[in-house]
């Protein structure tokens, strides 16, 4: 029996129905929503390529059912910025070119956001440590530590957003 | 003055149209059989490209692995883009412009000579002629063959090849954009998940459709072709509820699954082998009556372990099956797929899109074939196959177990005068060339016969004896390869194949011989090297790094360095390691110094260094597939790799090189990142650790037994 839940996605309320109110979060972005950005790593909340804000927390998202978050705010990728309105973050990651194949970064680049947000300081060892809950294979590590580090000297010298 | 032969791949694929062209006015399209699998190979494309047709490099736009439009160039592996498919881009581009310039030669009734091209504008002169690539190219035909009479441009005169170039993927993976096969929506498409049969042999006995569909909570249907079964839906969510829950619901027979003391690579030594030697005959009697030095370095299976797991799309339409992968080979998959499924090459489409680095050979072609075989039997209906994170680290080919046992004979001095590797390894070539070795294949009605065991030919690099003879200037140096037929579990190529355990083995035991003989491990190893290219990348790591001999041992703290060159006939690489150990091991700063001959884009092949070196650091300090009734190392708590916290500083330098030849970078570091962390472990402990990973366990009983 469908049923039907309200919540807000990257400010915009959005109504979704589904059959199964199990369904992820996850789900619902990429198949409800058309929100590609947010990827599937595991299914088991241990690599972070699902990551996104939920009221301003970064959460994985592939086994957090839809009740669950049913009247939160949800913030994925595409809600951090666009290329026309880069964040900081965004910007720093292709100036550092942080990236080998990017599959895991959506979700690295919200534990950014959500490090920045609480620690607009952060210490080489807290940006690590603030990644730690994601995976990245490739190898890119130091220079997503970089790109942040310097997103983070912006942001402190009164970049927008 | 006649060009030498043609590049290989454009020797395959001769016609310039295939390579070049000039849709609309303002644009080059230019075409590659390499795929980006996360390395950059595009944008170095485009370099290449723009460099050699004098246009802009935003002018330049790339087509890549499809086996409808672009040449036929095997597969994205072995480091080999650069050094192949980059120069016969270059001789197909140099081919291109030489075609225009002399058809203006002829319109403006001048000699080629007087003509240059500035972004694609042809000048006399330098003064401008009014002609262009676009408003020439009705003019020109590219449906010619590349002849190797045009001349390549001198390297002196690159613009854009050598300076750093931003990579053309990142930005739309910085903001989210759908970039990957896993993102592709095709209208109409199903979802599915396979219930995989445990092991060829293995079939069907009872599917309880009952409980599978309970646990679906949508609507689901199966397929089933002889022992392969899918669940197909419309909602993902139900599918993969389905396909997790299938397993407990499917019984089978015949299953055999690799037991705990197949996980070790010490089983291997117990195994029916094809045996081989390479290299100088058995020791002379002479030299066995002088002093020796043996020593065993083993190392575990590994998993490719992509970020994501493997992904595919197929649609049978109308006598056509078109196939969306992002494997590392398009055409050696579509001639797999001709086989496995019984179909006209002809009727086969098979196109790359990006997927998670896979490092190798993983499950991407195997996705791609389930999907195949899917769709043919539901046609019309666009199928998506995606693997699970179980399915991933249970059935994706690993890179085999390897034991690499070292015997020197040494001179008065301590050096070795004969050497012999003696190495034990399953296959590193599982690829799809040969239909069967497709994972779908075992399980279909009358399945094809599993290939004859064979490892990755010789010429090509070699698999176990990939970089399993030293550099080292020794009069007598053998292999003896014992070549494993048969595995616990699918063999394949991982990054860098053997060369990985072998350079472990031979650098570690370098610096057990300059132990031995009281000698500075940078010093003796430059005792033993007369190349330059060698020497150069050992002196300035070393310079780099701040080394200093007589560091003393057991404190703790441990330095090491480890050379290669990837394969003893491509990049050069020495590393060295700083790092801390007690129980655990931590990495504090690795420098590396890397000669690659002509650098396409310094930035990019500093990226790719960079995830070598981290790549290897993993493998040597957590990884190892295990075993226990089948895989059970099934998710990132099994498989842990190596995780921010955990990375340490890296230095990367590329030395001036002395050659003009590119040498690909991607698989150079893997070999001695492993064998410095192993000479910096001796080091900081006093003893050493022969077989990888370095997990706690083997770390204190190498303490307890001092």
């Amino acid at each position: 029996m469908s049923k039907q839940f309200a919540l807000t996605v990257n400010g915009r309320p959005q109504s979704v129905t589904v059959e199964n109110e199990e369904t992820p979060l996850l789900d619902v972005l990429r198949n409800h929503l058309g929100l590609m950005g947010t990827r599937f790593g595991c299914g088991l909340e241990q690599c972070g390529c699902c990551m996104v804000l939920i009221d301003g927390e970064p959460e994985t998202s592939c086994a957090r059912p839809i009740w669950n978050v049913a009247g939160k705010s949800v913030t994925t990728i595409e809600g951090l910025g666009t290329p026309e309105r880069p964040h900081p973050l965004q910007t720093a990651f292709i100036e550092e070119q942080a990236c080998q194949c990017g599959y895991c970064l959506s979700g690295i680049l919200i534990s950014a956001k959500a490090l920045l947000d609480r620690n607009p300081s952060p210490s080489r060892a807290e940006i690590a440590a603030a990644l730690d809950d994601n995976i990245c294979r490739c190898g890119t590590h130091n220079r997503m530590i970089r790109a942040v580090e310097k997103a983070a000297a912006r942001l402190r010298q009164g970049a927008k957003r | 003055m006649k060009a030498a032969v043609l590049p290989g791949p454009l020797a395959d694929n001769p016609v310039l149209s295939r390579w070049v062209s000039f849709p609309k006015p303002g644009k080059v399209a230019v075409s590659t059989g390499r795929v980006e699998i996360g390395q950059g190979v595009l944008t170095a494309m485009m370099q290449i490209a723009a460099d050699e047709l004098d246009v802009a490099p935003e002018r330049v736009a790339i087509q890549s692995g499809d086996t409808d439009l672009t040449p036929n160039e095997g597969y994205t592996a072995g480091s080999l883009s650069m050094q192949f498919g980059g120069v016969a881009m270059r001789q197909a581009c140099a081919e291109v412009r030489a075609l225009f310039l002399r058809h203006a030669a002829g319109a403006l009734g001048c000699k080629r000579e007087e003509l240059s091209v500035r972004d694609g504008s042809i000048l006399r002169n330098n003064a401008p002629t009014g002609h262009d690539y676009w408003t020439l190219s009705s003019a020109v035909s590219l449906s010619g063959n590349a002849t190797g009479d045009a001349i390549r441009k001198p390297v002196a005169e690159y613009k854009v090849v050598g300076r750093s170039a931003a990579r053309l993927d990142l930005a739309a993976k910085v903001f989210g954009e759908p970039t990957f096969l896993h993102d592709m929506v095709l209208d109409g498409m199903a979802h599915t998940r396979v219930v995989r049969q445990p092991n060829r042999g293995a079939s069907i006995g009872t599917v309880n459709e009952d409980a599978i569909r309970r646990a679906a909570k949508g609507p689901i249907e199966f397929v089933r072709h002889g022992n392969f079964l899918a669940i197909v839906g419309p909602d993902e969510t139900a599918v993969e509820a389905a396909g997790a829950a299938a397993p407990n619901h499917v019984v089978w027979k015949g299953v055999e699954q690799p037991s705990a003391p197949q996980q070790e690579a010490s089983w291997l030594l117990q195994r029916p082998s094809i045996d081989r030697t390479i290299g100088s005959p058995q020791p002379s009697a002479a030299a066995r009556g002088q002093q020796r030095y043996e020593a065993t370095y083993t190392r575990g299976h590994l998993a490719h372990a992509a970020i994501g797991p493997s992904c595919g799309l197929a649609v049978y339409r109308d006598g056509h099956l078109t196939v969306w992968t992002h494997c590392q080979g398009v055409y050696p998959l579509k001639a797999a797929l001709a086989k496995t499924l019984a179909l006209d090459p002809k009727s086969i489409s098979v196109r790359h899109v990006q997927g998670p680095g896979c490092y190798g050979h993983n499950g991407a072609d195997d996705a791609a074939a389930d999907a195949a075989v899917i769709a043919l039997r539901l046609p019309g209906r666009p199928i998506r196959v995606r693997w699970r994170r179980e399915e991933e680290f249970a059935f994706e080919p690993v890179s085999p177990a390897m034991v690499v046992k070292v015997r020197a004979v040494l001179d008065e001095a301590g050096r070795p005068v004969d050497w012999t590797a003696e190495i034990w390894s399953g296959s590193h070539s599982g690829r799809p060339g040969h239909g069967a070795n497709l994972l779908v294949a075992a399980a279909l009605p009358n399945p094809l016969p599993p290939p004859p065991p064979a490892d990755v030919p010789d010429a090509a690099g070699g698999g176990a004896v990939r970089n399993g003879e030293p550099l080292y200037d020794i009069a007598a140096k053998r292999i003896i390869h014992h070549l494993i037929p048969e595995t616990p579990v699918r063999t394949s190529a991982l990054r860098s194949l053997g060369a990985m355990p072998n350079v472990f083995a031979l650098e570690s035991f370098i610096d057990e011989l300059a132990e031995r003989a009281g000698k500075d491990p940078v010093q003796y190893r430059l005792s033993l090297l007369t190349d330059a290219r060698c020497r150069k990348v050992i002196e300035r790591v070393a310079e780099m790094a701040g080394w200093k001999p007589d560091l003393p041992a057991g404190t703790g703290r441990g330095r090491g360095i480890a050379f290669s060159q990837y394969k003893n006939r491509a990049a050069y690489a020495a590393v060295v390691v700083d790092l801390e150990a007690d129980e655990t091991i931590r990495l504090s700063k690795v420098w590396c110094a890397t000669d690659a001959g002509l650098v396409v884009n310094p930035d990019g092949a500093i990226n790719q260094l960079e995830g070598g070196i981290i790549q290897s650091i993993s493998w040597v300090l957590k990884e190892q597939v295990r075993f226990e009734n089948g895989v059970s190392s099934l998710d990132w708590l099994g498989y842990p790799v190596l995780r921010f916290s955990e990375v340490p500083e890296i230095h990367v330098e590329l030395v001036k090189s002395a050659s003009d030849v590119p040498l690909g970078v991607g698989e150079v570091t893997a070999g001695p990142t492993a064998a410095a962390i192993g000479n910096a472990v001796s080091h900081a402990l006093g003893a050493r650790i022969r077989d990888l990973p370095l997990t706690r366990e083997r770390i204190m009983a190498t303490l307890l037994a001092e």
